[in-house]
């Protein structure tokens, strides 16, 4: 049943009918209302059979999710930003162990300078780490991809993280269907670890591996990584014949058809791209938008599939690779055949709106030829700011 | 020459003069052998001595059902060196500072599966406990989480190379302390007490231990594996090695710490000292020091007689504070002569 509530609000009461044994968390804007929702229905006993750990870092968060997990629990945490980066040496040992632990990241900016709103910079600095990234559009989508996360996890023992744009939807009101618990049972069956730390039949997980066999376990990472593709997509399919809704599954393509013109986005700016899609073809204007729903692994063929004929790629890059230009866009291009043109633009750091005005210009100058190719180009920069501050600069080293 | 021996207690002779009952872990055929032969370890391992001990003990009290929890370090490395694996317990090893974290999360998981018949102990060295590993460890012991943590403490990162820890004692050499220069070695800090640490948390159970007392040691795992909550015992397990020490000495070199008082052996619960073992023998700690090599530059002809001298000062600091030289009441010696 639809009704209105708190995007936070609506996935920690999801992910409480996904019946977690252990949630580890330690509270950061913007992922704050997500751990209190939680530990509410904990401590409410309207979540049973489950401990909230209140750990004193988030690096201790995610290590109890990695023992919770070895244990044969299944394991829930959430955090953002600064969080995931204390928790980077834990994040590819929950990976390379192959444990299923669920991750809500409430998607916000890495400082210095210190910023507690939203782009992607957080996700995209961990996207080597083993961890399936998935990227909700709308709260909605958040809500269904958490079901679909710990379903996706347990069958590929892999951990998942999903990504939803912190303050635009953890804190966004809107209506939202939050599935029933027999509904959530029906579509996720009791979690079966692969092996866990049994005292009737012991194991050693977690052993020193040399230069004899480090590389096997690495490809087998790899491979089981591409693998879990077909599992996100199968996964997407089951959702939607359980649910009767489209939600989740590794790209979303809108209008793309016959497009001469694609924006690439993930998150949240699908909404108000589709918008702006509308919009200029109403006015005959053949553009569309691709989001990615699925960033890691990343899908190749379904993002070749969709921008296949397409002559120009517009990637919104809500985190730079400082140094080297565009995270994002560099993966689109993995995937581009010879004939797209593939235009990184930056748009939307640390908070700063991601407008429909903003989209359609892009789009239109897209169309006009006037976006730069092959250059990582900041369409919402404040020129006469960056031009005072270079003079500045100039003022303090002259002699 | 009259040789005392004693049935129990720290001169004790052997356990075939004891009851069965009151036996060591290690003398029973039917022992788990958690760690069992074939490891890495250096010849005169003061930590596989104790982790053996320690995990024996605490399989024969949990009946079995028990796991682990491994924090990165010499005991991790020489046990799992892939396909192999000398645990015979189920063994579970992530990262160097979060293995108390780990064991709180192994912990809550069987709790919130109904499976808390299964007890955890968690085992790390004195880096993946005094410093690395603290923040996770303060966390485990606040939220009284249901583990038993031991630290193996050889004062000092001896699986890579010897450098120096938050728990390396002042004036030792280390890799990363050298006596050169006017340096004396390893810097007279304030020190870095973490059982005083845990006893401020007031946490259930609290006790160190040497390996040159392994009855004393069994007593104590099996006493914290009796209780629930947070504990914590912290075992002083030489390494000839890091400290420059015959592999022979290991066992002496433990009971050596003790006696001068730079070790002292002791019990806490809920932050209240409950019981010391006193120190029948004495020493200066200059005994204790001269055999490492990590201290030899104090003992070269332009030796530092000051830095011993401030050593022995820390020692008799810790035995008044714990009141080590009270006498206590000597189990019954048996006496033989010998030719």
């Amino acid at each position: 049943m639809r009704r209105q509530i708190e995007g936070s609000k609506a996935v920690a009461e999801t992910v409480a009918r996904c019946r977690p044994a252990v949630v580890a968390a330690y509270p950061i804007s913007p992922q704050t209302h997500i751990v209190e929702r939680l530990s509410e229905l904990v401590a409410s006993a309207d979540l049973t059979g489950c401990e909230y750990l209140m750990v004193e870092s988030e690096f201790g968060a995610l290590s109890a999710c990695i023992g919770a997990s070895a244990a044969g629990g299944r394991t829930y945490t959430a955090t953002s930003s600064q969080g995931l980066l204390f928790m980077a040496e834990a994040l590819p040992n929950a990976s390379g162990l192959g444990l299923p632990i669920v991750m809500t990241l409430a998607n916000r900016a890495i400082g210095a300078p210190i910023n507690i709103w939203n782009d992607h910079s957080d996700a995209l600095s961990q996207r080597d780490a083993g961890w399936l990234q998935l990227f909700a559009s709308s709260n909605q989508e958040a809500v269904d991809l958490h079901v679909q996360a710990f379903a996706i996890a347990e069958r590929t023992s892999l951990p998942v993280m999903v990504c939803m744009d912190g303050f635009v939807l953890t804190h966004a009101m809107e209506a939202i269907d939050v599935p029933d618990q027999d509904e959530v049972d029906a579509f996720l069956p009791a979690f079966r670890p692969r092996q866990w730390l049994d005292p009737d039949s012991p194991v050693t997980i977690g052993a020193m591996v040399g230069p004899d066999a480090f590389t096997e376990v690495k490809y087998l990472m790899a491979r089981s990584q591409i693998e879990a593709l077909d599992t996100v997509a199968e996964v997407a399919a089951e959702f939607g014949s359980a649910f009767g809704r489209d939600s989740g599954g590794l790209v979303r393509p809108y209008r793309t058809d016959d497009a001469e013109v694609v924006l690439v986005v993930m998150g949240s700016t699908f909404g108000s791209a589709q918008d702006v899609v509308d919009e200029l073809r109403a006015d005959g204007v053949r553009v569309g938008v691709l989001a990615i729903t699925c960033y890691r692994p990343w899908p190749f063929d379904e993002v070749r599939e969709a921008l296949r004929g397409i002559p120009r790629a517009v990637v919104v890059n809500r985190a730079i690779s400082v140094g080297a230009g565009s995270v994002l866009g560099r993966d689109v291009r993995l995937s581009a055949e010879p004939g797209t043109d593939v235009l990184d633009v930056v748009l939307g750091l640390g908070g700063r709106p991601v407008t429909r005005a903003a989209l359609r210009g892009l789009l239109v100058d897209a169309l006009a030829g006037q976006l730069p190719l092959d250059e990582l180009y900041f369409a919402d920069l404040d020129h006469e700011v960056i031009a005072d501050q270079l003079d500045r600069d100039r003022e303090e080293v002259a002699p | 020459m009259t040789t005392q021996l004693y049935q129990i207690g720290t001169y004790a002779a052997g356990n075939r003069l004891l009851d069965p009952d009151d036996r060591t872990e290690q003398s029973r055929d039917d022992r788990t052998n958690a760690i069992t032969s074939g490891h890495r370890a250096c010849r005169g391992c003061g930590e596989a001595l104790a982790a053996r001990v320690v995990l024996d003990s605490a399989m024969r009290a949990a009946g079995g059902r028990m796991v682990t929890v491994n924090a990165t370090g010499c005991l991790e490395v020489f046990s799992t060196p892939y396909p192999e694996s000398a645990w015979q317990v189920p063994w579970l090893h992530s990262l160097f500072g979060n293995a108390a974290a780990v064991a709180s999360g192994v912990a809550a998981s069987l709790r919130a599966t109904g499976r808390d018949d299964i007890r955890v102990v968690c085992q790390a060295g004195d880096g993946g406990t005094v410093d690395i590993g603290m923040g996770c460890l303060s966390g485990m012991f606040e939220r009284n989480d249901d583990v038993l943590f031991v630290c193996y403490d050889n004062q000092g990162y001896m699986n890579t190379g010897v450098q120096r820890s938050g728990a390396t004692p002042p004036a030792a050499s280390t890799a990363t302390t050298r006596p050169v220069g006017t340096s004396v070695g390893n810097a007279f800090g304030t020190g870095k007490s973490l059982p005083l640490i845990a006893m401020a948390h007031e946490i259930p159970y609290v006790a160190t231990a040497t390996v040159a007392d392994l009855h004393d040691l069994e007593a104590k795992v099996v006493k914290a594996m009796g209780m629930h909550g947070a504990r914590y015992l912290h075992v002083l397990v030489p390494c000839p090695l890091g400290w420059g020490t015959a592999s022979a000495e290991t066992i002496r070199q433990a009971r050596l710490a003790t006696q001068c008082g730079l070790f002292p052996v002791f019990e806490a619960e809920r932050g209240v000292v409950t019981a010391t073992t006193a120190i029948r023998h004495r020493i200066p700690v200059e005994d204790y020091l001269r055999p490492q090599k990590r201290f030899a530059h104090l003992f070269r002809s332009d030796g530092r007689a000051d830095v011993v001298a401030a050593l022995q000062d820390r020692a008799d600091r810790y035995i008044a504070r714990f009141g080590l030289a009270e006498p206590t009441e000597p189990s019954e010696p048996i006496e033989e002569e010998s030719s």
